[in-house]
C-alpha cells in the first residue's frame, strides 16, 4: 500500500518534466552529445558493465538510477577515462562525443583533452587540503590560467553557482577541509563549474546536502542546461524524475531501460523497472 | 555484589602487571641512554669552548680542536644532501607515481628495502673500488659525499614513497578530473601533502650519515688533518672552485675515533667533547624532523 503511494507521489512529481521533454521535443534540441555503445567493463576478472549502450542528449539531464552496486558510478567513470588511472581494469566498447564523432575511450585519444572537456562530482566530497580558493581556481591554473582577476571572477561565479558564496565569501582562504561535508561538496561542484565543461558528471551531488541545498543545486542543474550536458547519478528517484529529460535504468551491470524520464517513470516497459521505482527491490 | 566483580579484579592486576613490566623496560633502556650521555657530558663539557671548533688537531691534547673534522663533516653532509635527496626523491615519486605495478618494480622494491638494512662497511668497500679506483676520485670529499650517499639513499626512497602512499587516491582523480597531467598532479598536490614526511626522512637519514665512520674508514679518510679543503670561492675568475670536492677530509666521528686510540688521557677528554657536539648536532636535527612533521600535520589534515 505505501509502495503504491510512494508511486502515485513519483508519477504526479514526473508531470510536469515530461510535459517540459515533450515541449522541447523539436528535432534540434535532439542533438546527440554522445553515445555509449556496448560498453562492457571489468575490474581484474569481475565484469561490473555488460555490453551496455545510451544515448546522451546535447543540452539535457540524463539520469542514472538503480540499486547500489550496479555500476552506475563505474560507467560515469568511463566518461572521463578515470579507470585509467589504475592498471587492474579493462573494457571494451565505444563511447562517441559529438558532433566529431570522436571515441574517446580510443587509445589514442588522451585522457587528459578528454578530462577537459568533461567535468566530474564524485560520489564522495573530495576537496583539496588547500584554501577554497585554490580548490575551485585549480581547473583554470591546471590551464595555465595566471590572470588574477580573471580567476577571481571565475571563482565567485562558481561559488555562487554552487550556492556556496554567502557562507564562504569572507573565508576563501581558509581551508576547505575545514568546512562541512556539505560545504565540501558544493566546493567541489564548483570547482568543477569553474572550467566550463561542455559535458558535466555528477554522481550523487546531493547525497550529503539537506534539503534546501538539494533544491539548490537542482535548480542550478537546470539553469546550466543551456550551456552543459549533464549526466547525473542519483539514488533519489524523485529527483531523477524532478529534474531529469532522460533515465536510464541499471541493474547488476545491465542497462535494463533507457527512455524519456517522463515515460520511463510513468510507465515503465520492464518489469524490473517497474519493481524498482515503486520500491519493490534496491 | 556484582558477579562480574572477580572478574574485573583479575584482569585489572593483569594490566597493572604490564604496565609495571613496560615501565621497568622503558626505565632500564632511559637509564642506559641518560648514563652515557651523563658519563660523556661530565667528560667532555668542560673542554668545550671557542678554541676548540676553531683550533687543527695538534700533538699537544690541551691545543687541540675539531675545525678540520666539523669543516670535513659539513663538506661531505653537502655533498650527500646534494646527491641523495633529489635522487631518493625522484626515485620515490618515479616508483610510486609512474612505475607500473609488475614483477620487476615488485623486485626493485624489495632490493631497496632491503639495502637499508646492509652493513655500512659493505658500502665502503664498494665505494673503494668504484669511486676511488674505479672513477679515480680519491681518497676525496666527493668519495665520501657519495658513498654516504649511497648508504642513507634507500631511507630517502622508503621515505618519500610512505609518505606519498598516505595521501588517499581520491586526491588524485579530483586533479585528474579537472585535465591535470601527472606531473601537475605530483607537484601541486602529491608533493606538498607529502612534503612533511619526506622532509622528516631526509633528515633522519642525514643524522644517520653524519655519525657514520666505518665506509668512510674504508675509502681512507684520513685520521688527521691540520688543514682546510680548498675554499668554494677564489678571488680570480671564475670566483667559484670546485675543488674541495677532490681535497682529502677527516670528519667528526673519525676524529674521535682517533684521539680515543691514543693512550693519553688528555685526548679521551677531547674524544669526549666531540662526541658531545656530534650528539648536539644529531639531536637538533631529530628534533627538527619531529618539529617539521608536526607543522605538516597541522597544515594538511583531511
Ligand atoms: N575498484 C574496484 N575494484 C573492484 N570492484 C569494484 C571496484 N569499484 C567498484 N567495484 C564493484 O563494481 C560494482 C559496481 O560498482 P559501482 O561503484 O559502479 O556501483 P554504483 O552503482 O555506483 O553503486 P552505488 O550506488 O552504491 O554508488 C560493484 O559490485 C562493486 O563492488
Ligand atoms: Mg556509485
Amino acid at each position: 500500500m505505501s509502495s503504491q503511494l510512494h508511486n502515485q507521489s513519483l508519477i504526479h512529481k514526473s508531470d510536469s518534466a515530461k510535459a517540459e521533454a515533450l515541449k522541447l521535443e523539436s528535432p534540434e534540441s535532439n542533438l546527440l552529445r554522445a553515445e555509449v555503445k556496448k560498453l562492457s567493463f571489468s575490474y581484474g576478472s569481475k565484469r561490473v558493465l555488460n555490453q551496455v549502450s545510451m544515448k546522451i542528449h546535447s543540452n539535457k539531464i540524463t539520469a542514472m538510477i538503480g540499486p547500489s552496486g550496479c555500476g552506475k558510478t563505474t560507467l560515469l567513470r568511463c566518461f572521463n577515462r578515470m579507470h585509467d588511472l589504475y592498471s587492474q581494469v579493462t573494457y571494451q566498447g565505444e563511447i562517441l562525443i559529438y558532433p566529431e564523432a570522436k571515441n574517446i575511450l580510443s587509445k589514442e585519444i588522451d585522457p587528459m583533452e578528454v578530462r577537459m572537456r568533461i567535468g566530474m562530482v564524485f560520489q564522495k566530497p573530495n576537496p583539496f587540503p588547500k584554501s577554497i580558493y585554490e580548490n575551485v581556481a585549480f581547473g583554470l591554473r591546471v590551464r595555465g590560467i595566471r590572470k588574477k582577476s580573471y580567476l577571481e571572477d571565475r571563482v565567485e561565479q562558481s561559488l555562487q553557482q554552487a550556492g556556496l558564496w554567502t557562507e564562504v565569501k569572507d573565508r576563501l582562504n581558509s581551508s576547505a577541509t575545514s568546512l562541512s561535508g556539505g560545504q565540501q561538496q558544493r566546493v567541489c561542484i564548483a570547482r568543477a563549474l569553474a572550467t566550463q565543461p561542455e559535458m558535466l558528471l555528477l554522481d550523487e551531488p546531493t547525497s550529503a546536502l539537506d534539503p534546501i541545498s538539494t533544491g539548490n543545486i537542482e535548480e542550478l542543474i537546470g539553469e546550466l542546461k543551456k550551456d552543459v550536458t549533464i549526466v547525473l547519478v542519483t539514488h533519489n528517484l524523485h529527483q531523477a524524475a524532478r529534474c531529469s529529460d532522460y533515465t536510464a535504468f541499471m541493474y547488476i551491470g545491465d542497462l535494463i531501460e533507457f527512455g524519456a524520464s517522463g515515460d520511463l517513470f510513468t510507465t515503465p516497459k520492464d518489469s524490473r523497472t517497474e519493481n524498482y521505482i515503486t520500491g519493490r527491490f534496491g | 555484589m556484582s558477579p562480574h566483580l572477580k572478574n574485573i579484579q583479575l584482569r585489572q592486576k593483569q594490566d597493572m602487571i604490564f604496565c609495571y613490566i613496560g615501565l621497568l623496560v622503558l626505565l632500564f633502556s632511559f637509564l642506559t641512554l641518560i648514563t652515557l650521555i651523563w658519563d660523556l657530558a661530565v667528560t667532555g663539557v668542560p673542554r668545550i669552548n671557542i678554541l676548540f671548533f676553531t683550533n687543527f688537531p695538534s700533538r699537544f691534547a690541551e691545543q687541540a680542536g675539531i675545525l678540520s673534522a666539523w669543516v670535513g663533516t659539513l663538506c661531505v653532509m653537502i655533498t650527500t644532501a646534494v646527491f641523495a635527496i633529489p635522487l631518493g626523491i625522484a626515485a620515490g615519486i618515479y616508483l610510486e607515481e609512474y612505475a607500473p605495478k609488475n614483477f620487476l618494480t615488485q623486485m626493485i622494491e624489495i632490493n631497496i628495502s632491503n639495502l637499508a638494512g646492509i652493513p655500512s662497511i659493505t658500502f665502503g668497500l664498494m665505494a673503494l673500488g668504484i669511486f676511488v679506483y674505479e672513477f679515480g676520485f680519491g681518497r676525496s670529499i666527493l668519495t665520501a659525499g657519495l658513498t654516504l650517499g649511497l648508504l642513507v639513499l634507500p631511507i630517502i626512497i622508503v621515505a618519500t614513497r610512505e609518505s606519498i602512499r598516505t595521501i588517499p587516491n581520491s586526491i588524485r582523480e579530483a586533479s585528474f578530473a579537472l585535465g591535470a597531467s601527472r606531473w601537475q598532479t605530483i607537484w601541486n598536490h602529491v608533493l606538498p601533502y607529502s612534503s612533511g614526511g619526506i622532509l622528516t626522512g631526509v633528515i633522519i637519514s642525514l643524522s644517520r650519515a653524519i655519525g657514520e665512520t666505518a665506509p668512510l674508514i674504508t675509502i681512507g679518510a684520513l685520521t688527521f688533518i691540520a688543514f682546510l679543503p680548498t675554499s668554494p670561492i677564489q678571488p680570480d675568475f671564475p670566483f667559484l672552485s670546485f675543488q674541495w670536492l677532490k681535497d682529502p677530509f677527516t670528519v667528526m666521528p673519525i676524529q674521535m675515533f682517533n684521539w680515543l686510540s691514543r693512550p693519553q688521557a688528555d685526548f679521551h677528554v677531547n674524544a669526549a667533547a666531540t662526541g658531545i657536539v656530534l650528539l648536539v648536532m644529531t639531536l637538533l636535527m631529530n628534533g627538527m624532523a619531529i618539529y617539521i612533521r608536526y607543522r605538516f600535520r597541522k597544515k594538511f589534515n583531511w
